[in-house]
C-alpha cells in the first residue's frame, strides 16, 4: 500500500513520505497546518487511492475518548427492565458500538480520521493512549477484549488549539502542512478547475498572495477559501482585466468577501486601499 | 547505527525518546525510503520531531550532524575536505589572508565556527552580524560567511539547502514556559460545579427517587460539572513590559481555554482610575476603575501580571504617574483592589533574585502581604496553590 496523491487532491513529497511511513510502520499521523490547507481532505483521499472504508470521528469539546470505543447505554436497559423486555438479559445489547470500535471490527484494513483533536478535553489524549498504540481495549461491561483485526492508518488532525501530551505524541508520526507555494497552489487549483483561464488564474493568484502579505490580517486567507473565490469569479464570469487594474491600484477585489472572513479584516483592508489611494 | 545520531540530536534539547528512535530504525529496515539524505530528512522528521516548533531545532541540529555527508548514513559516509578552508581561500584577496594568518589557521578555523555556530542560535539571521563586526576577524565585505558556505558547496548537494533554509524559524518558542505547562498549572484553579443544562444521570438520586416510588423507576437526571473558577486578570503592558509581552500572551492563551469566566484588564505600570481593555484604544475606550470594581463579585480570582518595576513615586504620590494626573497614589489603588478580591497575587516576570533591589517591586510585595510569585512554573504552581486555599 502505498499513496502518492490522487487526481483531486495535490500532496507534496514530504507529506507522500510521511503518509507512507506511518501505513508501513502503522503508526498513527498526526497532522497539523493552517486551517484550509486540507488535512481532514487527507484521510479522505487516502481511503479513496488505497479502496479502504473511511471511519470519521469529530471531535468536539464534549467528546470523551470512551465514546469512540462504546457506550454502555444503561438507561434504555434500565426503562426496559421496567417494561419486561426480553433483551433485557443481554447486557451485549445495549453496548453501542463507537468509531474506533467498528474500525477494530472491521475485515479489511480501515482508515480511521480522529478530526481536530485539540477541540476535546486536555486529558482527551491520554485517555486514548494504549487503545492507539496496541490497537485493542477491553470492555468492562462484557468482560471482553476488542482487537483489531488488521491495525487501521490513523490519522488525526490538530489546529493547535491546545498542546498534546509528549506521551501521546512520542506515538504518532508528525506532519506539519505547510502553506503551498505559488506552485504548489496552481496545481492544486489546476485539479479543482481544470478548465480555468491561465490569464485569470495567474492574476487570481497574485491577488491571492498579496492579500496574505497583508500584515495584521486576523485571518489570512487560505487554500480553501480561494478555491472557494475562484468558482465565484467563474460563477460571475469576470474578466482577467479587472483584477489586475493595476493602475488604479485601489480596485478592491471583486467579490472579496469569500477570502476575508473577519470584519475587521475587510475593514483593515479597506482602510490600506483607502490609504494607497491618497498616497498617490 | 545512527545512534550518534540520536545522542546528537538530545544534546541539541530536541525532546526525542528511545521509541521514537527505534521506529525510526523500522522505518529504515522495512524500506520506506530509498537511500536518498532528502527522504532520510523527510522521515527522521516525520518520526522524531512531533511539533512544528522543533522544526526549526531539527534542522540545525541534522544540518550540524550530517555536514557534507551525501549518502545515507551507515552506509557509505563520505566526508569531504575541509571545504570551509578552501572556501575562505578562494574568497580572501592575498593581503586579507596574510593578515588573517598572523591569528593562526586553527584558531581563526576555530573561532570562525564558534561565531558561525553562535550566530545561528542567535538568529540574527545572517550578513549582519559578522559583516558589521569591524573588529572581528571577518568583519570585511565578501567574506560573508553564507558566502562561503555557498562557495564551498558542491553543486549536487542539494539536499543540504533543505535544511540550511530554516523555514520553520518562526515557528521556533524554545521558552521553557509552554501554553500546555502554563494549563497544567492553571488547573490548579479549577472548582468544579454544576451548573446549565440537567443532562447526566444522577444515580444517587435515580436510586433514592425509584425507591421512594416503590420500585417504579424515577430518573433523576442533573446538570454536569463544569469548572466554576471566575478569573479577573490585570495586565501591565507597555514600557517595560514589553521584554515579557509573549511570555504574558502565553499565559493569557492558556487562561483564555481554562477558564469560563475570565475577564481582563489593561494597566500601565500601576492601576490608577481607569483600566483598558483594548489596548489599541486605551485612550478612547477607558473604564473607571471603580466600575469594575463594584463589578465583580469578591468571589473572583484577581491575577495581576506585572514587572512592578516603576519609580516609586508612581505608587507613593498624588500625580505620580508617567501618564496621568492622579488624585490618589497608585498604593491607594492597589489596596482598595486587593481589598475587594482577597483571593489576590501578582506574578511577576522578572527573577524572583531581583526584587529585593527594586523599591517599587518590594513596596508592592508588602502592599500584597507577600502575595507575589514569579511568572515561571514553580511561581505559577505556588501561587495557584495559595488562591485555591
Amino acid at each position: 500500500m502505498r499513496f502518492s496523491g490522487s487526481t483531486t487532491y495535490v500532496t507534496t513529497r514530504d507529506l507522500n513520505l510521511a503518509v507512507n511511513a506511518a501505513i508501513t510502520l502503522q503508526r498513527p499521523l498526526l497532522i497539523k497546518g493552517e486551517p484550509g490547507t486540507g488535512k481532514t481532505m487527507l484521510a479522505e483521499e487516502v481511503a479513496a487511492a488505497l479502496g479502504l472504508p473511511l471511519f470519521q470521528w469529530h471531535i468536539k469539546s464534549t467528546t470523551k475518548a470512551q465514546q469512540g470505543l462504546y457506550e454502555y447505554d444503561a438507561v434504555s436497559r434500565l426503562r426496559d427492565s421496567q417494561l419486561g423486555e426480553a433483551r433485557v438479559a443481554d447486557i451485549g445489547s445495549y453496548i453501542v458500538k463507537g468509531v474506533l470500535w467498528q474500525a477494530f471490527e472491521c475485515e479489511t484494513a480501515s482508515v480511521v480520521l480522529i478530526d481536530e483533536i485539540d477541540k476535546a478535553d486536555i486529558e482527551f489524549p491520554n485517555d486514548l493512549l494504549r487503545e492507539l498504540d496496541r490497537m485493542e481495549f477491553f470492555v468492562y461491561e462484557t468482560r471482553q477484549t476488542v482487537r483489531a483485526r488488521q491495525r487501521p492508518v490513523v490519522f488525526i488532525t490538530s489546529n493547535n488549539e491546545k498542546e498534546l501530551p509528549d506521551a501521546f505524541l512520542r506515538r504518532c508520526f508528525f506532519h506539519y502542512i505547510r502553506f503551498p507555494d505559488k506552485e504548489t497552489m496552481k496545481s492544486i487549483v489546476d485539479v479543482h478547475f481544470p478548465g480555468l483561464k491561465p490569464a485569470l488564474l495567474r492574476e487570481a493568484l497574485e491577488v491571492f498572495f498579496e492579500l496574505r502579505e497583508i500584515p495584521g490580517l486576523k485571518k489570512k486567507p487560505s487554500t480553501s477559501e480561494l478555491l472557494d473565490w475562484l468558482k465565484l469569479l467563474l460563477a460571475e464570469d469576470i474578466p482577467p482585466d479587472v483584477l489586475r487594474s493595476k493602475d488604479q491600484k485601489a480596485a478592491i477585489p471583486p467579490l472579496h468577501g469569500a477570502l476575508l472572513k473577519n470584519e475587521q479584516d475587510v475593514h483593515l483592508f479597506e482602510r490600506l486601499i483607502f490609504m494607497a489611494r491618497h498616497n498617490r | 547505527m545512527l545512534i550518534d545520531f540520536f545522542l546528537h540530536l538530545k544534546a541539541r534539547r530536541l525532546p526525542v525518546s528511545i521509541n521514537e528512535f527505534l521506529a525510526l530504525l523500522e522505518a529504515l529496515q522495512q524500506h520506506v525510503i530509498e537511500h536518498s539524505i532528502d527522504d532520510f530528512y523527510l522521515l527522521a522528521r516525520a518520526v522524531l520531531v512531533k511539533d512544528e516548533s522543533h522544526f526549526d531545532k531539527f534542522d540545525r541540529a541534522f544540518g550540524e550532524y550530517f555536514k557534507g555527508v551525501e549518502a545515507l548514513p551507515g552506509m557509505e559516509v563520505l566526508i569531504p575536505e575541509d571545504w570551509l578552508r578552501r572556501a575562505v581561500k578562494k574568497h580572501l584577496s592575498d593581503a586579507e589572508r596574510a593578515r588573517l594568518e598572523r591569528l593562526g589557521w586553527e584558531k581563526l578555523m576555530e573561532t570562525f565556527r564558534q561565531r558561525l555556530a553562535e550566530q545561528k542560535e542567535r538568529h540574527s539571521g545572517g550578513s549582519k552580524w559578522i559583516g558589521s563586526g569591524g573588529s572581528s576577524p571577518f568583519g570585511h565585505g565578501g567574506t560573508h560567511p553564507e558566502g562561503i558556505r555557498l562557495g564551498g558547496r558542491s553543486e549536487n548537494r542539494s539536499a543540504v539547502k533543505v535544511w540550511e533554509k530554516r523555514e520553520y524559524r518562526n515557528l521556533d518558542d524554545s521558552v521553557e514556559l509552554g501554553t500546555r505547562n502554563i494549563k497544567v498549572a492553571l488547573r490548579r484553579l479549577r472548582r468544579f460545579a454544576r451548573e446549565g443544562a440537567a443532562e447526566e444521570l444522577d444515580l444517587e438520586g435515580t436510586i433514592a427517587g425509584t425507591a421512594r416510588n416503590a420500585g417504579w423507576l424515577d430518573l433523576k437526571l442533573r446538570p454536569e460539572r463544569h469548572n466554576a473558577v471566575k478569573v479577573l486578570l490585570l495586565l501591565d503592558i507597555g514600557g517595560s513590559m514589553d521584554d515579557h509581552i509573549r511570555v504574558c500572551e502565553e499565559l493569557f492563551s492558556a487562561c483564555r481555554s481554562e477558564f469560563k469566566h475570565l475577564e481582563h484588564y489593561y494597566f500601565h505600570n500601576c492601576v490608577y482610575d481607569y483600566l483598558w481593555r483594548d489596548n489599541r484604544r486605551r485612550h478612547s475606550e477607558r473604564i473607571p476603575t471603580q466600575d469594575v470594581l463594584h463589578k465583580y463579585g469578591n468571589d473572583y480570582k484577581l491575577i495581576f501580571v506585572g514587572d512592578a518595576s516603576m519609580s516609586p513615586y508612581e505608587l507613593l504620590q498624588p500625580n505620580g504617574s508617567i501618564e496621568f494626573n492622579n488624585a490618589e497614589p497608585g498604593a491607594a489603588w492597589l489596596r482598595r483592589l486587593a481589598d475587594t478580591w482577597p483571593h489576590s497575587i501578582w506574578l511577576n516576570p522578572e527573577s524572583e533574585h531581583s526584587w529585593p533591589y527594586r523599591q517599587s517591586t518590594s513596596l508592592i510585595h508588602n502592599l500584597l502581604g507577600g502575595r507575589m510569585f514569579p511568572l515561571t512554573l514553580d511561581g505559577l504552581e505556588r501561587g495557584m496553590r495559595l488562591l485555591s486555599k
